[in-house]
């Protein structure tokens, strides 16, 4: 296996995170508390095969978000994002679905 | 959360891929390029989850198709490929993304790019297009190992032959059908170059597939000169641990 | 809601001939779990460091390591994601061997790792000869993946305590959370207890 690629991305921690944020975090953007880089969530690194969910910023790999789903409560570390913020509009526009 | 799909339908793609079509009530429509995540569950209370992208089309009506490959080593592919049956029910979470997604009012130029199972979800923007009768133009460059690996290819045949049609053009990377003019090998900046949208028309480029296709095909995209922030990706790969 | 049972799913899993810990199933590969980019540290600049968090008490390169006397082990692994693995043998140098000429009356210890890992345990789980740096498994050397070139192996804890790539120990007089153990996972994590959570 190669040890570079072990990594997913944002869209793959989406689901679980799905359980928090009432708004999709994958087109959300965040600040990476560690070297300032902006990038949407869809483009952190994400390393799903541990004991929780790693987020990493794709430009430094700082940990950005932390997720643990232990019984019946969820951890959340967000600490690694000096901010997370959310486009709403997409919420409001009804997609025509055609058939 | 988790919502209770009844599979409706099953067919083969491949000898490897199975499309499950699945109803779900009471489920938002999705957009194209979303996923779903499905939780099985043994008798003995063990369960795992895993992440499929929707293969269908945005509807109102609650159907959904997934498109999944069978891995030697999964755990749930196998599952899912080969044991679920019409009448089975599924725990679906979702629908789930809002950046990897391609909505039917957008018209600017979109270049689709798939690795092997990768073509999933860009099959759904392909076909959201479609039903929507959107005239925005697509392309489809898809990295497949041979000839019997490529899914959709009559539909995409259809979709490529038509009004306002999708233009299809394949790298084989293992086995090449006979006469195919280039031999088998991995999308490089030649390929990209003669068969993708150039970057001065402002593409919005849709990536899909395993993390290190995507790293490449990335690279190789800014590489012409397209944007960063015009490069969407999907990165898929092993996601399971038992819950 | 409950969980609805999936028809015929049972998952990977091997039955289990042998008694696991609660809640634990066999494995007999070995799933690799990583919670960050593989270092990848040359030997020539590999270090191990024991210190007291202000002072360095103990310092080896890979040479000097490897100098250490070593021994073969054999061990069980149980990881807190519910899978265990019987039977692994390894090579590595024994903590006792590491921490003899080290006087302390520190309790805990806190381990880092290369890259940005860290783990947390009473510094008496470490002697005794319940741990060692290992840097051998099955016969070969110990890949990258699996925490090459050495790794921390507790194997009477959960296996996240045995911190892939260790780099440092500091020893301390009060308990710290590591990584995992900061964030919902049990300070302890004692498999035989099924200690896998905060407040188990």
């Amino acid at each position: 296996m190669s040890s570079d690629n072990d990594y997913l991305d944002g869209n793959a921690a989406a689901g679980e995170l799905s359980s928090i944020f009432a708004t999709d975090i994958t087109a959300a953007e965040g600040q990476c508390a560690n070297c300032g880089a902006t990038k949407r969530f869809a483009e952190a690194h994400v390393y799903m095969q541990t004991p929780g969910v790693v987020a990493r910023c794709a430009a430094c790999e700082h940990v950005l978000l932390r997720v643990v789903n232990v019984r019946h409560r969820i951890f959340l570390d967000v600490r690694g994002m000096t901010f997370l913020s959310f486009d709403t509009s997409q919420d409001r526009r009804t997609v025509q679905a055609a058939s | 959360m988790w919502h209770v799909g009844t599979v409706v339908a099953l067919n083969d793609e491949t000898e490897t891929v199975r499309t499950v079509r699945l109803k779900v009530s009471n489920w938002r429509s999705h957009v194209a390029g979303q996923h779903v995540d499905v939780r099985v569950t043994a008798s003995d209370g063990y369960s795992a989850v895993r992440s499929y992208s929707i293969a269908s089309a945005p509807n109102s009506d609650g159907h959904l198709e997934l498109t999944i490959e069978r891995l030697p080593e999964g755990e749930v592919s196998p599952y899912l490929t080969q044991e679920v049956e019409v009448g089975d029910r599924l725990e679906l979470r979702g629908p789930i993304g809002g950046w990897f997604v391609w909505r039917n009012y957008q018209t600017e130029p979109v270049q689709l790019i798939g690795g092997g199972s990768g073509i999933v979800p860009l099959m759904a923007m392909i076909r959201s297009r479609a039903s929507a009768g959107s005239s925005a133009p697509f392309r489809l460059l898809y990295s497949v190992r041979e000839p019997s690996a490529v899914l959709y290819r009559d539909e995409l045949h259809t979709l490529s032959n038509r009004d306002y049609p999708v233009t299809v053009s394949y790298a084989y990377t293992r086995a090449i059908p006979q006469g195919w003019p280039r031999p088998p090998g991995h999308i490089d900046a030649s390929l990209i170059a003669n068969t993708t949208w150039p970057s001065n028309l402002a593409p919005i480029c849709y990536v899909c597939g395993p993390t290190s296709f995507v790293e490449t095909i990335a690279g190789l995209l800014t590489a012409c000169g397209h944007g960063t922030d015009k490069i969407r990706a999907e990165r898929f790969g092993p996601t399971g641990e038992p819950q | 809601m409950m969980a609805i049972i999936s028809r015929g799913f049972s998952g990977r899993r091997s039955a289990a001939v042998v008694k696991l810990p609660p809640g634990q199933y066999l494995t007999t590969d070995f799933p690799v779990l990583s919670a960050g980019p593989t270092p990848n540290v040359p030997l020539d600049n590999w270090q191990l460091t024991i210190d007291d968090g202000t002072k360095v008490l103990r310092k080896w390169d890979w040479e000097s390591f490897r100098g250490l006397p070593n021994e073969t082990f054999t061990v069980d692994l149980h990881c807190v994601t519910r899978w265990s693995k019987l039977g692994a043998t390894w090579e590595g140098v024994s903590l006792d061997t590491l921490l003899a000429e080290v006087n302390t009356d520190a309790s805990y210890a806190f381990v880092h790792s290369y890259g940005d890992y860290t783990t947390n345990l009473p510094l008496k789980d470490l002697l005794n000869q319940k741990a060692w740096i290992a840097f051998r498994f099955d016969g070969g050397e110990l890949a990258l993946e699996h925490g090459g070139p050495a790794r921390l192996l507790v194997p009477h804890l959960y296996l996240w305590k045995s911190a892939k790539w260790i780099r440092r120990i500091t020893l301390t007089h009060e308990d710290k959370p590591g990584f995992w153990e900061g964030l919902g996972y049990h300070n302890y994590g004692d498999p035989w207890r099924e200690q896998r959570y905060w407040g188990e």
